[in-house]
């Protein structure tokens, strides 16, 4: 281990603060599909991180241009030993600096903060759970499936992609579940169409409790509902537009209800990516953008609030 | 030769002293306890809060933010809990954990800025607040959601309204838009209806579009711009207010330098064009830990001039221009 922590330093380590910044350093990147599956090892995140939650990643050094930080799901951690200290992560390239990641070759220094957000909570009893990943949402998935498991909760694995290519972790999850659905919009592999043409007669044949999602938004929403209507608790990790991942920027807010029912705009990297499904105000987008909920507080259709004009910040 | 940790770095701000000039920058660091999870703020020479209003705000949709080319394009609409909550809550907690707090204070109108002074001079924790910061560079609903430092007559109405509701031991500083064409006409109206100092500069409005969707990125349309790629900008502003203020057109008042600082060189830039301190913001989400590293690179780069104060440095650029 000593060998690879020379070239690994820790940036900043609070008490008490759960999070970390380090200095990381890229030992394994590799192709799967059509993502790029990246081992760091990045000392002191694995003790802390639980499934669902995430690192922020820089892109290129303190000069980079592109000074936002990118958010990953922790695919799989693996405390101190041999092969001590590492987390995995796996990305899709899909902009500039997603695409300068999966670029860099074993050996890259990469400053990375983790973790970050709320992991999935877990049944208190053994309750049958289904998880439904899609694309490479279902990277966090089947250390999530461990953890149930350990739980004594059957778990059954749904994974959904657009073509065979964009599925991620088919094999990992014939290992990590009791029973596996596959589905593609295209038929390249499973069943052809989507998973919320699956998860009813999974829901069904499961008994399911829980069901946990990670994935687009719209099949989020699917989940949700389908869910709600045979009253499953629905557990989903929502993906939104990040600037900081660490709660400083607002950028990252959507809109979830409260145990009061009162809607406010919530920032997703602290008070999720795990929300439940039927907390989020799916209502609220269309086409990519989201709209502040008349009902929300503070919003400007909000009783005791003024009308919000153009501006900025 | 004089080693950084020799060099003092204390400053006093028309009456604000602080261990430090070096601050967050509003809106860029939320609250404090998130931040404190990667630098002590009672470390920095003052955290600067989320500019609040008078009620609760949602902010606007999302997106909100896009990323530039070494910078960032925002729209989040001044979200935040409302300056109640914000005394019961925030302030407390800033206390508690021994920060110096600059609150950044706004308002829809010049009664709201003056309403929400109000309920802040009130709060029991008050005794933490080291200024206030009046972010007059945000939208005015009475003159069309114009920014109020866009004229002089708004910039002078809310700062005398604030004015007139804030103890006279606690600075008030004004912080301008860049977006003008006469950056001094406005420092001078903020300095002349009761400012002490300003805070220089706000993002500039830009427009990004998303060239997948070809439509606006933000679903707000425009957004502030921030980050590096500003700094010019920053300096530029910084130098022609120290400039009239050398040449007795303005009083002589304390610049809180902000506009694209990510690193010591850069807080050095503000601060020999006439910045008192250095406020880092879009900076911090790229690394949650630059203020304090900046501050000791600040302190580094002082020393290695050869300089004992961080206050000899204030403004040295006006001296060697040929
Ligand atoms: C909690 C969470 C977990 C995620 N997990 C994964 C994962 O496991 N694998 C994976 O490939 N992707 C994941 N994403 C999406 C990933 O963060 C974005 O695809 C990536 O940030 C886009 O960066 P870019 O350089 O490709 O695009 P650019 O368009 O250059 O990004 C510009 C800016 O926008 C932000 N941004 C753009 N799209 C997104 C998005 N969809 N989500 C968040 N921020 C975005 C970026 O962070 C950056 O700040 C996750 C997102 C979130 C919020
Ligand atoms: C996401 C974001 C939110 C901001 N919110 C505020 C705010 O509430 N009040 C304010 O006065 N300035 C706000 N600003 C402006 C900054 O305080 C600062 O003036 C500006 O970003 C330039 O500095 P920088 O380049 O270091 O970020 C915000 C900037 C960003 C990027
Ligand atoms: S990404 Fe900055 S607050 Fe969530």
């Amino acid at each position: 281990m000593t060998g690879v922590t020379e070239r690994t330093r820790t940036i900043a380590a609070r008490e008490g603060a759960g999070v970390i910044q380090v200095q990381a350093e890229l030992v394994a990147t590799r192709p799967v599909g059509a993502y790029q599956h990246l081992t760091f090892v990045a000392p002191g995140i694995a003790d802390l991180a639980r499934p669902g939650q995430f690192i922020a990643v820089a892109i290129g050094d303190a000069t980079s241009s592109k000074l936002l930080r990118r958010a990953f799901s922790i695919h799989q951690v693996t405390p101190a030993g041999t092969y001590g200290d590492t987390v995995e992560v796996v990305v899709s390239a899909a902009g500039a600096g997603t695409q300068w990641l999966t670029a860099q070759p074993a050996g890259t220094s990469i400053d990375l903060i983790g973790p970050l957000g709320k992991p999935f909570p877990l049944p208190t009893s053994p309750v049958p759970c289904v998880l439904v990943g899609g694309g490479y949402g279902s990277a966090p998935l089947f250390w999530l499936a461990q953890a149930l498991r350990e739980r004594g909760c059957p778990v059954e694995i749904v994974l959904g992609a657009a073509t065979h290519a964009r599925l991620f972790g088919a094999a990992l999850a014939r290992t990590a579940a009791d029973g596996v659905t596959i589905t593609t919009d295209d038929g390249s592999a499973g069943v052809k169409g989507w998973v919320s043409d699956v998860l009813p007669e999974v829901f069904e044949r499961s008994s399911a409790a829980v069901v946990y999602g990670c994935g687009p938004m719209g099949m989020l929403r699917s989940i949700s509902e389908l869910a709600a209507a045979r009253g499953i608790v629905a557990q989903v990790a929502v993906e939104e537009a990040m600037a900081c991942g660490v709660g400083v920027c607002m950028t990252c807010v959507m809109p979830i209800a409260d145990d009061d029912g009162v809607t406010s705009m919530v920032r997703s990297c602290l008070s999720g990516p795990v929300f439940r499904g039927d907390r989020v105000r799916w209502d609220a987008w269309t086409d990519g953008i989201c709209h502040v909920p008349d009902d929300a507080l503070g919003s400007p259709g909000w009783a005791g609030s003024d009308p919000l004009p153009e501006g900025e910040s | 030769m004089v080693t950084a940790a020799a060099v003092d770095l204390s400053v006093d701000l028309a009456g604000a002293r602080l261990a430090n000039p070096i601050m967050t920058a509003s809106g860029c660091a939320a609250n404090g306890p998130e931040l404190h999870r990667f630098i002590d703020v009672a470390q920095l020479g003052a955290f600067v809060t989320k500019s609040v209003k008078a009620n609760p705000q949602s902010g606007r949709g999302t997106p909100r933010m896009a990323e530039t080319d070494s910078g960032m394009l925002n729209s989040i609409g001044l979200q935040g809990p409302g300056i109640n909550a914000f005394i019961e809550k925030d302030l407390p907690w800033l206390r508690s954990v021994g920060a110096r707090v600059i609150v950044s204070i706004a308002g829809s109108t010049a009664a709201e800025f003056a309403t929400v002074t109000r309920s802040l001079v009130a709060a029991e924790a008050f005794d933490c607040v080291a200024a206030i910061e009046v972010n007059i560079s945000c939208p005015n609903v009475a003159n069309r959601g114009l920014v109020f430092a866009c004229a002089p007559e708004s910039s002078r109405q809310v700062i005398s309204l604030v004015r007139a509701e804030a103890p006279h031991s606690v600075p008030l500083f004004a912080k301008l838009t860049p977006d003008v064409t006469d950056i001094v006409e406005i420092a001078d109206a903020a300095l002349d209806a009761g400012a002490h100092g300003l805070t220089m500069i706000n993002t500039l409005l830009g427009i990004g579009i998303d060239t997948e969707r070809l439509r606006p990125h933000l679903a707000g349309v425009t957004g502030g711009l921030s980050g590096p790629a500003i700094r010019p900008v920053a300096v530029r502003a910084i130098w022609q207010v120290h400039a009239a203020m050398r040449a007795g057109r303005l009083p002589l008042a304390p610049i809180l330098g902000v506009g694209g600082v990510r690193t010591g060189t850069d807080a050095l830039e503000l601060v020999a064009a006439g910045a008192s301190a250095i406020q880092v913001g879009t900076a911090i989400f790229n690394d949650p830990t630059a203020p304090i590293r900046v501050r000791d690179q600040v302190a580094d780069l002082i020393a290695g001039h050869g300089f004992t104060r961080f206050t000899d440095v204030v403004g040295i650029a006006h001296e060697r221009t040929a």
